[in-house]
């Protein structure tokens, strides 16, 4: 990436063999005349076509083109609601979004398409230039151009030295300062920055190492949800989970062994303000079990904390409240003892759920039968607010609605049914004295009692709270974290490492004085080659003081004929 | 009921400073206003002045002639019989370069000129410390790093732009020139956050309780002020660059254009200019991605998911890859570069404004 600013390699051919190598960018050629040579001649054409520079940054410049779809259009990915919203909203359009696969931009053909030629590019392009760069190493700087000053950085002055001793003390003042530096001829050659062709390969290397890692954790990702109210257990195994997705290379004993128990959730909310009721603290008071005999431990999963174990990560996603509901049959019987987790409607922790009474249940008459209760649940109802709805998140004035059927759940037919619906299809409403709908509005502690000594449903003082989790396992993100690291170092060494070469070189003029001439040359045209060149003169002319100038400046300067020996 | 009453003193507190806080931005848009004023007078007064440097070094006859080449530039200690006490270094510009030199700045030589780019610069540090204590009185109301939502983020972005300057301009670089465009553009993004952005000081959500806040954030205002501030440079470049060529070409530009643009740097000086302050920061950039990929591992469950911030970021890395990458292969230089790079700027703003306003993700918390 960015390997000059300016190329100054393209000067007149005798420059160009200083100038060569210097990087290990390759020679841009030009895309014309496909060769008539069969199917190899194609083949050898279409990959140096790929590998090209040209074709490269076309490749990346489709790749941040093909990516702005998927920002702009719902993905499965990431909400799959929006996308049957956008379905049912545009008839026309989603059909041909659904065979173009923009609903999932990301792992689409096309778009993997794109990566996959670009970083089948990007090998194409680093392999050569590291063969290249490692012959570079084994071999030695250029010799000395002819005419030092045609050099975008030059100097010269006549000296009383010997040429060998400046050439001598130039080799070790080159040296000293970490040059490759090395005798050639009447000069000293000498190179210096390889770090950041090593930076700039590193870099190209660590961003295949990023893709690999991304996409193995892709392949061999898995991901569940798990809903439970304070004092539940999880054990990491699939049955437990309430959904889980996987990558298609994921099998199901790679789920690392753990177990956990949430022991408390906490939530904290703004009480004043305009943003009153925005969450300020979540917190999930948790004990967990590594393996399955491991020594229990407890320990507080927040929203930006998740618990890690190997591989796995347990995240706190989503609240909610669980009051405790205790039906009791005609007899007085219990029937039914459990915390309901209902789901959030608003921010304002609003939720819904249903309480399903599938066995145990005997009517007035003691026949058997099943009872479903439809809840409505505020943490803080405000009589003044003229609604229903929570208007506070914390339990400040909890109120539960409920309503009653009995019949049949449906649960027994053999069909998958949400636990957060009734499916009334063949339940009967209870009906109360005016022949309406059953309802009633329970404060904790209150009991709505079902017609005809039916029952009835007590809403308990103790109302607990849901944590979601989500737990998530992706392997190779080590990896992914190693090759980022290492992309940053090798893009800043490649940007701001500066590769140059310095020549010196010391002759004994016409008139016997020696002449010293020193140039530089970098690979970008930067103000640093001629102030390092500066910089190494004025040392070098400490060991070298000048000699009066000749009286006449015309034959100076430019060596014999022949001087490079 | 102590705790309750604890807590309303320091919400009294905080709304004090917040009060603070906005007084304070609003002093600094008075001040920046000031400074507009005095860089217009800068530039009026400049105008005065007929310097055409640029003119004379691309027109025939000018009084620069095309020296370069000839090996008679080197001889610049020669003819003489002292000893040197230090050899100089000759420098050479790239063969087929324009040799264009630097216009001499807004003020255009003019003495009056010169004397209110001075003021504009002094007010533009008086407008920048008031800004800053503005941001650290809001920071203090809220008792978080203040880039909580768009407010924040654009009254830091903007100190953060002027503060990239003025270290350019204590570091003796020629950037004077930037001083009325970023100035305008301060007084652009300070009056749509007082007026379209505004948010009341307040605390985080729980998703936002990280230190990645720090990390991710800061790094991405900074960055955004120094593509800001490439991105400036770019623009004047294009300008500059078909001037430059028009003159070449044998032509004529209009006297507004030969005046403002006569007063800036060289095409070239400009190129290298957007080019360095891009490079330097792109690192920055590519940090800063991977930094919001860890805390997004930490705060979502997965370290890329394809968020449209996320997205975004992305495309304007590839954008800014794309035209770093452009100045390394021949045929992409000058203007097209250019034109990548005003495409990667165009990116990083789209990621600011657009995603925060137009798209839904999870970012959305930011806040309009």
């Amino acid at each position: 990436m960015s390997d000059t600013e300016t190329d100054t390699s393209r000067e007149p051919e005798e420059l160009s063999a200083a100038g060569s190598q210097l990087s290990t960018a390759p020679l841009e050629e030009s895309a014309s005349a496909p060769p008539g040579l069969g199917v190899i001649g194609w083949a050898r054409w279409f990959w140096r076509q790929l590998t090209s520079m040209r074709v490269a940054l076309l490749l990346l410049l489709l790749l941040s083109l093909g990516a702005i779809p998927g920002s702009l259009i719902p993905q499965t990915g990431a909400d799959i609601n929006k996308v049957a919203d956008f379905r049912k909203a545009h008839t026309t359009l989603a059909p041909l979004y659904d065979r173009l696969g923009l609903f999932h931009v990301y792992s689409s053909v096309w778009f993997s398409a794109i990566y996959i030629l670009l970083f089948v590019s990007l090998i194409g392009c680093i392999v050569p230039r590291t063969w290249q760069f490692v012959g570079q190493l084994r071999g030695r700087p250029p010799g000395a151009p002819r005419r030092l000053d045609r050099l975008p950085a030059h100097t010269t002055w006549r000296t009383t030295a010997d040429p060998e001793q400046v050439r001598e003390a130039a080799l070790a003042l080159l040296k000293r300062r970490r040059f490759r530096a090395h005798p050639a001829g009447d000069a000293v050659a000498a190179e210096k920055g390889y770090l950041r062709e090593v930076g700039n390969l590193a870099f190209h290397i660590a961003l295949i190492v990023l893709l690999v890692a991304f996409a193995s954790g892709q392949l061999y990702k898995s991901d569940g949800n798990k809903l439970m109210v304070e004092g539940d257990g999880f054990a990491n195994a699939l049955p437990m989970y309430d959904d889980f997705k996987s990558g298609s290379l994921f099998q199901t004993q790679d789920l690392v062994p753990f177990s956990f128990d949430l022991k408390k959730f906490t939530g904290t909310y703004e009480t004043s303000g305009p943003n009153r009721g925005t969450p300020r603290t979540y917190e999930a008071k948790i004990t967990y079990r590594v393996g399955a005999y491991g020594k229990e431990k407890a320990t507080t999963v927040k929203v930006n904390e998740p618990l890690r174990i190997g591989d796995s990560k347990v995240y706190l996603v989503s609240h909610g409240y669980a009051p405790v509901v205790t039906v009791r049959d005609g007899s007085g019987k219990v029937v039914y003892h459990d915390a309901v987790p209902l789901l959030p409607l608003d921010g304002n922790v609003t939720s819904n759920g249903v309480v399903k009474v599938m066995d145990g249940y005997r009517d007035a008459r003691g026949k058997a039968d099943q009872l479903g209760f439809q809840a409505f649940f505020v943490p803080t109802f405000d009589p003044r607010a003229g609604t229903m709805l929570s208007q506070f998140p914390a339990l400040v004035n909890p109120l539960l609605a409920v309503n009653a059927y009995h019949g049949d759940l449906g649960v027994n037919s053999g069909r998958p049914q949400s636990v957060y619906q009734l499916d009334t299809s063949r339940m009967k409403q209870f009906k109360d004295a005016k022949g309406q709908q059953l309802k009633k509005l329970l404060r904790p502690g209150d009991t709505l009692t079902l017609p005809d000594g039916a029952g009835s449903l007590t809403f308990d003082k103790d109302i607990k709270q849901w944590a979601g989790f989500e737990i998530v396992q992706e392997p190779g993100s080590g990896w992914a974290l190693g090759g980022a690291v290492v992309a940053i170092l090798g893009l800043a060494a490649s940007l701001f490492i500066q590769r140059r070469r310095v020549w010196v070189r010391a002759v004994t003029g016409p008139d016997g004085v020696t002449v010293v001439e020193m140039a530089g040359l970098g690979r970008s045209e930067s103000a640093k080659v001629p102030e390092e060149l500066g910089d190494l003169a004025a040392r070098l002319y400490e060991q070298a003081p000048g000699a009066p100038a000749e009286p006449d400046p015309t034959t100076r300067a430019v060596p014999a004929e022949g001087a490079e020996k | 009921m102590t705790l309750a009453a604890a807590t309303d003193l320091a919400a009294a507190t905080n709304e004090h400073l917040a009060n603070i806080s906005n007084t304070l931005i609003y002093s600094s848009m008075a001040v920046y206003t000031l400074a507009f004023f005095a860089h217009i007078l800068e530039w009026l007064f400049g105008s005065r002045s007929k310097v055409a440097r640029t003119a004379a070094a691309l027109t025939a006859g000018g009084s620069r002639p095309a020296a370069k080449g000839a090996p008679a530039v080197t001889v610049q200690q020669g003819g003489s019989t002292t000893v040197l006490e230090r050899p100089q270094v000759v420098v050479r510009a790239a063969a087929g370069a324009r040799d264009v030199p630097d216009g001499p700045g807004a003020h255009g030589g003019d003495v009056q000129g010169d004397l209110f780019g001075r003021v504009a610069v002094s007010l533009t540090v008086l407008a920048f410390l008031v800004e800053l204590a503005g941001v650290a009185a809001r920071a203090a109301s809220v008792q978080r790093a203040p880039w909580g939502n768009m407010y924040e983020f654009n009254i830091t972005f903007s100190t953060v732009a002027v503060a990239v300057y003025l270290t350019l301009l204590a570091l003796k670089k020629n950037v004077r020139w930037l001083g009325l465009f970023l100035v305008t553009t301060v007084l652009l993004d300070l009056g749509l956050a007082v007026t379209v952005l505004y948010t009341a000081s307040d605390q985080l959500v729980p998703a936002l309780h990280s230190y990645w806040l720090y990390i991710h954030v800061s790094t991405a205002i900074f960055c955004g002020a120094v593509f800001y501030v490439g991105a400036v440079a770019t623009i004047l470049y294009l300008f500059k660059d078909s001037y430059e060529a028009k003159l070449q070409a044998g032509g004529k530009p209009g006297t507004f254009a030969t005046s403002v643009l006569e007063r800036l740097p060289a095409s070239a000086s400009l190129d290298k200019f957007a080019y360095r302050v891009n490079a330097a920061v792109f690192p920055l950039w590519t940090f800063t991605i991977i930094a919001g990929a860890i805390w997004a591992g930490d705060a979502w469950g997965r370290y890329w998911n394809w968020d449209p911030k996320e997205t975004w970021s992305f495309i304007t890395w590839v954008a800014y890859a794309c035209y770093l990458h452009a100045r390394a292969t021949a045929g992409w230089k000058g203007r097209k570069a250019a034109y990548l790079a005003m495409l990667a700027f165009a990116c990083w703003l789209f990621n600011y404004y657009g995603v925060n306003i137009f798209v839904t993700g999870k970012h959305s918390y930011a806040g309009v």
